[in-house]
C-alpha cells in the first residue's frame, strides 16, 4: 500500500471518505472567533499619544485581516488534513527521525570538529572583537548548559536556580580577587569550591523532593540568593555591585596598554603592537578551555559507576535504593559538580566583565540556560552545543528584529517542543557495550 | 564497619534453628507492621533457609509485599526483630536504611510492578547494580576520573558478571539495547538478573511470574531452582500461581489477613485445613487441595 503513486492515492481519498465540509467549516469559524476575541484587544485597540493624555484608537482593518488569515489557514490545513488523514503525520515523524539520524551521525564527528573550529575560530580574518565576543558569550553558555546537564540532564533532578550558583562563583571570585588580591588562576577552584559547597547545602534540604516541587525550591534557592547578594551591603555592596576586579593575566603576563612600574605587559613580551583584541582573544580561549574541561569531565564521569548511579536515580530511585546505592551521597555529589562548574563560569563571567552586580544573576539567566540543556536534549553534550548557539547566538544575529526577537525566540521554542519534545538530540548512547569487536571496558570517551 | 545494626554470630545464640537444619539464614520474630490504625502484618515469626526457596503466599491484602517491604528496609517495621546471619557476620535488617541492607547484609529483591532504569541499556542495568563494588575500585570517582588501571578491570569483571546472568536469563542478543524496549517477560527476567549481579545471599522474588505466559513461567521456574542450587542463596518467593509455588518451594508460609496461618511443607500446607478455609472461604472436606494446586506445573 505504501508505494501506490501519490496521485491515485489522492483521487481516491475523497471518493472513499468523505468530505465532511460541516466539520471543517466548524473548525476554521471557531479558529476565526478565537482570533476576533485575541485580536480585539491585541490588535484592535492602539493608545496614541495626544495633547492631553491617550486616545484609544481602532484598527478595525488589521483585526478583520488577522481573522481572514486565522480562518483561511484553519481551512487549509482541515482540508488537508481530511483529504490525506495519516499521511501528513507519519511523514513527519519519518523526517523528524531522518534529521535526527543525520544528527546522530553528524554527531560523531561533529565533536572534534567543532572543537577544532572554537580554537582556529580567533586566527580567522573574521575574527573581529564583535564576533569573538559573541563567541565567548556563547561559550559561558554552553559550559553552564554542560554544568547543569550534570543535575538536570544526567541526574534528573529539575533544578531553576542554578544560576545562584553562576553568582556565587562570581562573587566569590571578586571578593577574593579584591581583598586578598588573588589572581584569576589561584582564585578559580576556590570560587568553584565555594559553589560546590553551597550545592551540597542546597542539597540537603530537598533530598527528598522530586520534579515540580524540587523545582519550586530551587527557584526559590535562586532568589534567596540573588537577595542576600542585593541586601548584604558591606561585603557584596548591595546593588552597586563590585567593580575593579582583575582581569586574568597570561601567566603573569598583563593585558594592559601601559602598565604599573615592573610588570611585564603580554604585548611587550611578545614584541607586538598593543591590542586590545589580545584580552578578548586570550578570555575566549580560557573559556574555551574551562568549557572543554567541563565537557571532558561529564563525558568520563558518565562512564564511572556515579555517573551511572546519576542516570539509574533519574530512571527510579527506588529501584536504586534496592541495588544498594546510597541515594543520598548520589544526589548530593550531582548537586555539587553542577554547582561547581556553575561556579567556574562566574569566576570567569566576573573577571570577564570586571564589575558584577546582582542584576547579572535574575531567574532569566537560570530559564535560559534550562532552556538550552532541555531544548538540546537532556543529557546529549552536542545539543547543549547547538542550543546554546541557537539560543544566545540566534538572539544577538536578530539583534535587527528589534521587538520581535523574543517573539522569534519563542515561536522556534514552541516549533522545536511540538516536533522534538524530547529535545534536539535526544539520543542517549549506552555507557558500555557488551556487542562490539574486543568487547569489555568502556570504550575511551 | 562494626556499627549498630552488626553483631557477632556467636553472641546470637538464642535464635531458634531452621527446621530443616540448613542453618537459618533469615529469621523474623514477631514482624508486627502499622499503619496507623491499619494493621498489615501482625507477630508474624518464620524462619528461612540457606540454599532453600522460602515461598510466602497468601491471599491478596494477606501482607506479603510489607513483609518484603520490612525486610529489605523500605518500611521500619514497627515490632519486631529480623536477623539475618551470614555466617561470618549477623545483622539486624529492621535497624538499617534500605540501601545499607543491600549493600552490607547483601539482601535483593525485584517489584511487583517491575522497576527497571528503562532508558538504560540492559547491560548498563546490570552494571549499576555492582554500584558498591564498581564505586570503591574507581576510588570513589577520584582515581577513576585520573584513570588508574584498577578501575578498567573492575568494569571488566563487572561486564563478565552481567554477561553470565544475561546468558542464564537468555538475554544476550539484547545487551546494548534499550531496558524500557523489552518485552515483558524479558524485563521479569532482567529485574531477576539484576538482582542476582548484586551478589545476594538472599533473593527476594515479588510474585515473578506474574503475567507471564506458561511456557516462560516454566523458565522462571527453573531459573530460581537453578539460582538456588547453584549459588546456595536462600531464595524468599512471593506467588500467586500455585504451580510455580508448590512445583519448587521447600518450604512455604502462609499468610491471611496479615497473620502466619500455616507454615511447612508444601505437602503439610497443602494439606492444611486453614489454608484451604482462607484460600476458599469455607472448610470443605471434599476438597483437600487448595484451589490453585490443580493448575499443573504452569504447563
Amino acid at each position: 500500500m505504501a508505494v501506490v503513486p501519490d496521485a491515485p492515492a489522492r483521487s481516491i481519498a475523497p471518493g472513499e471518505r468523505r468530505l465532511d465540509l460541516a466539520a471543517v467549516l466548524k473548525e476554521a469559524a471557531i479558529a476565526g472567533l478565537i482570533a476576533l476575541a485575541l485580536g480585539f484587544f491585541i490588535i484592535g485597540l492602539k493608545t496614541d499619544t495626544v495633547p492631553g493624555g491617550l486616545a484609544l484608537k481602532g484598527r478595525w482593518d488589521w483585526v478583520a485581516i488577522a481573522v481572514a488569515v486565522v480562518v483561511a489557514g484553519r481551512l487549509a490545513i482541515a482540508l488537508r488534513r481530511q483529504m490525506r488523514p495519516q499521511a501528513a503525520s507519519a511523514r513527519r515523524e519519518e523526517i523528524a527521525n531522518r534529521i535526527a539520524d543525520g544528527v546522530k551521525t553528524f554527531a560523531r564527528y561533529a565533536g572534534p570538529a567543532l572543537v577544532v573550529m572554537a580554537v582556529a575560530f580567533p586566527l580567522t580574518p573574521f575574527a573581529n572583537r564583535y564576533y569573538v565576543d559573541i563567541a565567548t558569550l556563547v561559550l559561558t553558555y554552553i559550559m553552564l548548559g554542560w554544568g547543569l546537564n550534570v543535575v538536570v540532564g544526567l541526574a534528573g533532578l529539575l533544578d531553576l536556580g542554578y544560576v545562584a550558583f553562576y553568582a556565587i562563583g562570581a562573587y566569590s571570585f571578586a571578593l577574593l580577587a579584591i581583598h586578598l588580591d588573588w589572581g584569576f588562576w589561584v582564585a578559580l577552584p576556590f570560587a568553584g569550591c565555594c559553589a560546590a559547597l553551597l550545592g551540597v547545602l542546597l542539597g540537603f534540604p530537598v533530598l527528598r523532593l522530586r520534579g515540580d516541587y524540587l523545582a519550586i525550591v530551587t527557584l526559590a534557592f535562586g532568589e534567596m540568593i540573588r537577595i542576600i547578594l542585593l541586601n548584604w551591603y558591606h561585603v557584596t555592596r548591595g546593588p552597586d555591585g563590585l567593580s575593579d576586579i582583575p582581569r586574568p593575566s597570561f601567566f603573569g603576563l598583563e593585558f594592559a596598554r601601559s602598565p604599573e612600574e615592573g610588570v611585564e605587559t603580554f604585548h611587550t613580551f611578545f614584541g607586538l603592537d598593543y591590542q586590545s583584541l589580545h584580552r578578548i582573544v586570550f578570555l575566549y580561549y580560557v573559556i574555551l578551555a574551562l568549557a572543554l574541561v567541563t565537557n571532558f569531565f561529564t563525558l568520563r564521569i558518565r562512564k564511572l559507576p556515579i555517573g551511572r548511579a546519576w542516570e539509574a536515580l533519574r530512571e527510579d530511585e527506588i529501584a536504586c535504593r534496592s541495588l544498594g546505592i546510597n541515594p543520598t551521597n548520589t544526589k548530593l555529589t550531582a548537586f555539587a559538580i553542577g554547582a561547581m562548574f556553575g561556579g567556574f563560569a562566574g569566576a570567569f563571567f566576573a573577571t570577564r566583565q570586571g564589575f558584577i552586580s546582582p542584576e547579572s544573576f535574575t531567574f532569566i539567566e537560570s530559564a535560559v540556560i534550562l532552556a538550552i540543556v532541555v531544548l538540546g536534549g537532556m543529557g546529549s553534550q552536542i545539543g547543549v552545543v547547538i542550543a546554546a548557539v541557537l539560543l544566545i547566538g540566534g538572539t544577538e544575529v536578530l539583534r535587527e528584529l528589534e521587538e520581535f526577537r523574543m517573539l522569534a525566540f519563542g515561536a522556534a521554542m514552541v516549533a522545536i517542543m511540538v516536533w522534538r519534545p524530547r529535545g534536539l538530540l535526544a539520543h542517549r548512547d549506552p555507557t558500555v557495550r557488551l556487542h562490539q569487536a574486543g568487547a569489555g571496558g568502556g570504550s575511551p570517551p | 564497619m562494626s556499627a549498630a545494626w552488626t553483631m557477632e554470630t556467636a553472641g546470637a545464640g538464642d535464635w531458634p534453628a531452621a527446621p530443616s537444619g540448613a542453618g537459618a539464614l533469615l529469621s523474623v520474630e514477631h514482624l508486627t507492621m502499622r499503619f496507623g490504625g491499619l494493621i498489615a502484618v501482625e507477630d508474624v515469626s518464620f524462619v528461612a533457609g540457606k540454599s532453600e526457596i522460602t515461598a510466602i503466599i497468601g491471599p491478596n491484602g494477606a501482607g506479603k509485599t510489607t513483609v518484603f517491604n520490612c525486610l529489605t528496609g523500605f518500611y521500619k517495621p514497627t515490632v519486631g526483630r529480623l536477623a539475618l546471619d551470614r555466617g561470618e557476620r549477623a545483622f539486624l535488617l529492621e535497624r538499617m536504611d534500605d540501601f545499607r541492607i543491600a549493600q552490607h547484609a547483601r539482601v535483593a529483591r525485584t517489584f511487583q510492578n517491575i522497576r527497571l532504569f528503562p532508558a538504560m541499556s540492559v547491560l548498563e542495568n546490570l552494571i549499576v547494580a555492582q554500584h558498591n563494588r564498581l564505586m570503591r575500585a574507581s576510588g570513589f570517582t577520584v582515581a577513576g576520573l585520573i584513570g588508574f588501571g584498577g578501575y578498567r578491570a573492575a568494569e571488566r569483571e563487572a561486564v563478565e558478571l552481567a554477561r553470565h546472568w544475561l546468558a542464564k536469563v537468555g538475554l544476550i542478543a539484547a545487551a546494548d539495547t534499550n531496558a524500557g524496549g523489552l518485552p515483558y517477560g524479558a524485563q521479569r527476567r532482567l529485574e531477576i538478573a539484576r538482582a542476582m549481579c548484586t551478589r545476594p545471599v538472599l533473593l527476594c522474588l515479588d510474585e515473578p511470574a506474574a503475567g507471564l505466559n506458561p511456557r516462560e513461567t516454566a523458565e522462571l521456574s527453573d531459573l530460581v531452582v537453578s539460582i538456588r542450587d547453584q549459588e546456595r542463596i536462600g531464595v524468599l518467593l512471593i506467588e500467586h500461581d500455585m504451580g510455580v509455588v508448590m512445583g519448587i518451594a521447600d518450604h512455604i508460609i502462609v499468610l491471611d489477613y496479615g497473620r502466619k496461618i500455616s507454615d511447612g511443607t508444601p505437602e503439610a500446607v497443602r494439606a492444611d485445613p486453614t489454608v484451604v478455609k482462607a484460600y476458599l472461604g469455607e472448610d470443605d472436606p471434599d476438597l483437600p487441595d487448595p484451589p490453585g494446586g490443580r493448575d499443573g506445573g504452569g504447563g
